[in-house]
Order: C-alpha cells, then structure tokens, then sequence
C-alpha cells in the first residue's frame, strides 16, 4: 500500500453529508479481517448496495454508483468527517477503494491521524470553500482540482487556489515516505533514558 | 513555586520523551509521549503484530501489555467454542489470532474463560491496572474511559498500536484544553448518562475535536466512580480524544485493595503522588463551558448520532430550529429513524432494550437496572438484554441477587462482552427495529443493519423495559 502522496488532480465523488461516521465507512462486520486487505467491497456498503450486501444490488443514486462519479479518487465530504469509532479499517477502505484523500471543513481527531498514516491525505477547507466545490461538482461532475501537498494548495473549480492545514511531520513523511515507526524506534535510547528515570508503577503479569 | 498547571498539563509534561519541535529543523515534529498502560483487544490489534512480525521487532513492555477478547465474543451462554468456530469462523480466527500472539510476545491475555475477562474499558478499572496520572492507549476510542480515575486514557489506530507495541510511545502534538463544569445536584432519576449526553447535546459531537476534556463541578464530584466512567467513556462522541476527571477520595478509595493497584508503601507514596495531581487554583484552560446539573433531565437521543439527544419530556426538533445548512444531515437523520419533527419519543413503541457496552455495564448499571424491574415484568413480546461488562460484574450480579431479578423479570441474563453495542458478534437489531440501548452510539446501522437506537441511562432502558415504550423513569418509580 502506498503511504506517500505529493501531487494529485482528478475528480470528486460529492457526499454532501455531516457527521459521517467510521460506522458509515466500514460497517463493523467487516472488521474481523486480520489483514488490511479486502475492505474496498466494505466501503459506505450499508449506502452503496440493497441490504448492505455488496453481492446485491447497487443503490443507484448513492454517488460511488454514479457513472459520472465513478472515477473519482477525492471524496468531497460534509464537516466532521470521520467521527466515532478509532478503527483504522476506514481509512484502509477508502484507500482500497482508490481515494487518495478526502476534502471537508473538518476531520475527526483519529481518523485524520489514521487517514494520514496510510497515505490518505486530508484536506480540511474553509466552509465557502467547500461550498463552491460541491456546487461545481453539481454543476458539471468532471470538475478537477488539484491537490499539491508540498505547496499545501487546492486548486479551485473557477481559478486560484487557498492553502490548506496539515501536521507537519505526517506532511513531511508523505512527501519523502519517512516511516513513523522507524523514526520512533530511532529514539529508543530517549526512550530508554526516559524508562530508566521513570520506573514503572504497574506490571500487568502480577494480575 | 512553578506556574498553576491544569490535570492534563500534569499528565503531559511527566510523559514527554521528548518535546515537539522546538529547533528550525524539528519544527512541527509531534512530541514523543510515553505509554503506561497499552490495553490490547482482538479487534484492531492483527495488523499491528504483523507489523511487528514482519520487521522483526519484539513488543517493548509486555509487562505494561494487556489483553482481552470482548468485541466479537459471543454472549449467549449457549455458545461454546466448538459451536463458536462453526457459527463464526472469521471471528474464531481473530481470537485465535490475538490468542497466538500474546503467547509469542509474553503478553498478558484474559481469554474465554479467564474469570478476569470482559470488556477491556470495564476490566482496566476493576483489576486497578488504570491509575491516576497515567497515559493509557487501546485501539478503541472509549478509551477515554479511563480518564474517570484520573488518567489521560485515549483512542488510537492500530498503526498506532504498532508503534506502542513496539516502543511503548506515541508521536502525538499536545491537545489542547476544554473545561465541562456542571453544576449542581442532579435531580432523581438524573443520572450520570443523562450528564453526558446534555453535554454532547450542547458541544454537538464535533464540540471537543483538538481537546481534552476536563469534567469539572459540583454533579461530577459527587458522581461514583462507575458514573464517572460513563461521563469519560462518551467523551468522544463530543468528539475530544480523551476525557479526564481529577482523582480525590472517592477514586482511591475505589482503587485501594484492587489486583493491580499499589499496596503498602507502595500505596502510600502513590497516594502522595495522586493528590497533586488535580488542576491548581488560577490554571487555565484553553476553553470552557458550564452547565447547571440542576436543570437537567433524563435525555434520549432521537437521531443517528449522540449529539442528537433531548429531555425525555420533549420533542424532536422542528426544522425552523435546525440550522439551514445542516437540515439535509437532520432530514436524513430522522428518514432514517422514521420519525417526524416535533414529534413527542415518549411513549413509543420499542423492540428491543440493551443494558450493556462499556458506557453502561457495571455492576452500579445493573443494580439501577435491577431496582427498577425487580417484581416487575418486561413488556410482551419485548426483547431484553442485559450483558454484564465482566466475569467479575457477572459473578458478583448473581452472588447478589441481580441476575434473578432479570431473569425473574424476563430479561436475557448474558455472558460479558460488547454485545449489541456494535453488534459484530450477532447479537444485532433486525432491519426496522427500535432499541433503547445504554451504549454510546447510534450511528446508522450501528446496532444492526437497519435498527434504531435510542441512547438513554440504565433507569431509562428500564423503564421503558417494563412498558415496551419509551418511558419516563419517573414515572414508573412514583
């Protein structure tokens, strides 16, 4: 799976839709896998396919279904966009699925720091901003706009772009594949220095 | 003397490995925060042990490692193990799966049958594990918890589980501060359920994004700790990571004598420790609220997601008073539960209640629970749930008497787990049903494809329990 991103233009999948939670995303029925593999089918099913099934039939109007929509590799999200459960299988989905980042006026806490760990970027826009962006999509669905993360800009539908917000460190670990975990376990003399000055009150094997 | 420090600030400074950036070079870097306790469940944990397994990395601090099974588990005492793998074999596996990698990394695990099993934010704070002025992860957001005893307890993805394994830290930038003071005396039949959800009613659920809560005032004082758990647990749903109320008497008292809390003078200097913990007198907090705990009653929520909650007395809100924007989100929200603006929740019908989930399973829940049915019976033809938060919450509901006021009662008396709250493990609503349910969310399909939920306190689930409606606790108890 790649986790880097630096550049993308494409199209928008619109869900003009608040609050949309990981329940949403991933249905809980799909997190008994062991692997990160096989969630795509899983993504918004209980929204995309009759009875939730997706060996059923497509819900027609839900905008993956959409010919004009299908395409599309940015979601275009209501505000609070990923709010609820800490499962990381959301953002797995979307990128099994091929998004390769969402844009709203607002993420939840974790599942912006999951959507970034796996190469997921998002774009948190002011409110006019995404405004204008879900009516250029109504508009003409083959709208494009680019996503340049090293300049932190958006493109937009009608010319110039704004700036958008992202943590620095996921930035820079998107931009040159800069693995977190390797980064943390190239301070484990800190860590050590910090475990030998603070010993620990706990010891879970005396339960 | 040094500078007044909120709860959290305490939390965070004695944890800080190393801080965000601070030269040009690391500007932006996150700090490095040290874990004290990691709890593991068998859920989001496969893919970080792969992880480990792949770059050949051992997990740092088994001995601040725990484990339990409780998402998937089954709940019906029928269900033993050789019926469990034929019934859900993907759910068979994933245990096994937490099971063998426990045993490979020397990780503490509750398995089915440990008598210390349940649900990992219900045996964290029974077994003394979770304490004052400690950091706590686990793959799941109500680890937010924790905070009840004084903890900065929060959620985090499984990469993230992968990093703690690994090195017992996080890379996190510091959050910031938000005080929830609630005022006043509850009235009967209030109870810390209906606080939490007035909370998130007035924050909305994106309210605490960026934040820590600290839950402050008069009605959170004088709540026990299991109520104070409730309040953390939700914490979340206001959309703050982490939810922390300051340690006094009442959580020593509940943590002296428990399996993993200090004993002897190892008690007495944690003791010491504790009481400086609490937010000094001048500290700030980076924002602020009050409510009057007086004033509130018990809340239900209408819609699909917790913010969505209202005095049980009123009414769902007309669209006039839905902001424009947001009125799509409303409408959806009510298709979905098939319910009308301005219409009254009271009395309506219901399919289902669940007592349980890791905001309300305790035994302090079920003997709410228990007061209110006992000699009564449930409504015909209604289903009740009641799944304890553990082994040991169970063990003792039927040393005392509770299990057989539910089943006395006709209720479904089960075995510990997470259960409908989100209903992986078949115990799950049928399309169209409506459950009052004391779990913390009821997203679309969150309790079965289809169903309904109505979040509301143990009085209030069983209250309506006995009416097969949505009820009043008051009410019933007059």
């Amino acid at each position: 799976m790649s986790r880097s991103f630096t550049r993308y233009t494409g199209t928008m999948a619109p869900l003009p839709i608040q609050n949309i939670d990981t329940d949403q995303i991933i249905p809980a029925s799909y997190l008994k896998v062991t692997d990160r593999s096989g969630l795509a089918s899983g993504l918004f099913s209980r929204w995309r396919y009759r009875d939730g099934d997706p060996e059923g039939e497509p819900i027609s109007d839900f905008v993956l279904n959409r010919a004009e929509h299908g395409e599309a590799r940015i979601l275009l999200a209501g505000d609070n966009f990923g709010c609820g459960s800490s499962r990381e299988h959301a953002p797995w989905a979307l990128v099994g699925y091929g998004f390769r980042a969402v844009i709203s006026t607002s993420f939840a806490d974790i599942f912006r720091s999951n959507a970034l760990k796996n190469g997921l970027l998002v774009v948190p826009v002011a409110e006019d901003v995404s405004a204008a962006l879900f009516d250029a999509v109504a508009a003409n669905p083959a709208t494009e706009v680019t996503i340049d993360l090293k300049a932190q800009a958006l493109s937009l539908p009608g010319g110039g772009e704004t700036n958008f917000e992202v943590d620095p460190f996921a930035r820079r670990c998107l931009l040159d594949g800069t693995d977190q975990l390797g980064y943390l376990l190239n301070q484990a003399s800190s860590i050590q220095a910090f475990e030998a000055a603070n010993p620990a009150r706990l010891d879970t094997r005396s339960g | 003397m040094s500078a007044p420090r909120t709860l959290f600030e305490k939390i965070w400074r004695r944890h800080v490995v190393s801080p965000e950036g601070v030269t040009a070079e690391a500007e932006g870097l996150p700090a490095i925060v040290y874990v004290d306790l990691h709890l593991v469940h068998e859920v989001t944990s496969p893919q970080a042990f792969t992880e480990l397994v792949e770059r050949g990395l051992p997990v740092r601090r088994p001995d601040l490692t725990l484990a339990t099974m409780d998402h998937s588990t089954p709940t019906d005492p029928s269900i033993d193990d050789a019926r469990l793998r034929v019934l859900d074999p993907e759910g068979s596996a994933q245990l096994d799966r937490l099971q063998a990698n426990c045993e490979r990394y020397g990780i503490p695990l509750y398995a089915m049958g440990d008598e210390r099993r349940g649900i990992v934010h219900v045996i964290g704070p029974e077994l003394g594990a979770t304490q004052p002025g400690m950091t706590v992860v686990c793959g799941d957001s109500h680890t937010s918890t924790h905070g009840a005893v004084g903890a900065l307890a929060f959620g985090i993805g499984t990469s993230e589980v992968g990093h703690v394994l690994a090195t017992q830290c996080l890379l996190q930038h510091r959050p910031k501060t938000y005080e929830v003071r609630v005022d006043g005396r509850l009235q009967e039949g209030v109870v810390a359920k209906d606080i939490i959800l007035a909370v998130i009613a007035r924050l909305g659920i994106g309210g605490g994004t960026g934040h820590v809560f600290e839950y402050t005032g008069e009605a959170i004082r004088a709540l026990d700790m299991e109520g104070r758990m409730t309040v953390c647990n939700m914490s979340i749903e206001g959309g703050a990571r982490a939810g922390l109320i300051a340690p006094d008497e009442v959580t020593f008292a509940y943590l002296e004598g428990r399996p993993m809390a200090p004993s002897g003078d190892a008690w007495e200097a944690a003791l010491e420790d504790w009481r400086s913990l609490p937010t000094d007198e001048g500290a700030a907090y980076d924002r602020s609220t009050t409510l009057d705990g007086s004033a509130l009653e018990p809340m239900v929520t209408y819609g699909t997601n917790p913010g969505m909650a209202i005095p049980i007395a009123g009414a769902v809100p007309e669209d006039e008073a839905i902001e424009p924007e947001k009125r799509a989100s409303f409408r959806k929200a009510l298709d979905y539960m098939a319910l009308e603006p301005g219409q009254q929740l009271q009395g309506k019908p219901i399919d289902v209640v669940f007592v349980g989930s890791c905001t309300n399973s305790r035994y302090s829940d079920l003997v709410a629970a228990a007061n209110v049915l006992r000699g009564r019976k449930v409504a015909d033809g209604l289903r009740v749930l009641i799944v304890p938060g553990s082994d040991a919450v169970k063990r003792q509901a039927e040393r005392d008497g509770l299990a057989q006021v539910f089943v006395d009662a006709g209720a479904e008396w089960r075995e510990a787990g997470c259960s409908m709250c989100l209903a992986m493990n078949g115990d799950q609503l049928a399309p169209g049903q409506y459950a009052v349910s004391t779990s913390n969310r009821n997203f679309e399909g969150r309790q079965g494809a289809g169903g309904r939920t109505f979040l509301a306190s143990p009085l209030t689930a069983a209250a309506s329990a006995i009416t097969g409606r949505v009820t009043d606790v008051r009410e019933v108890l007059s």
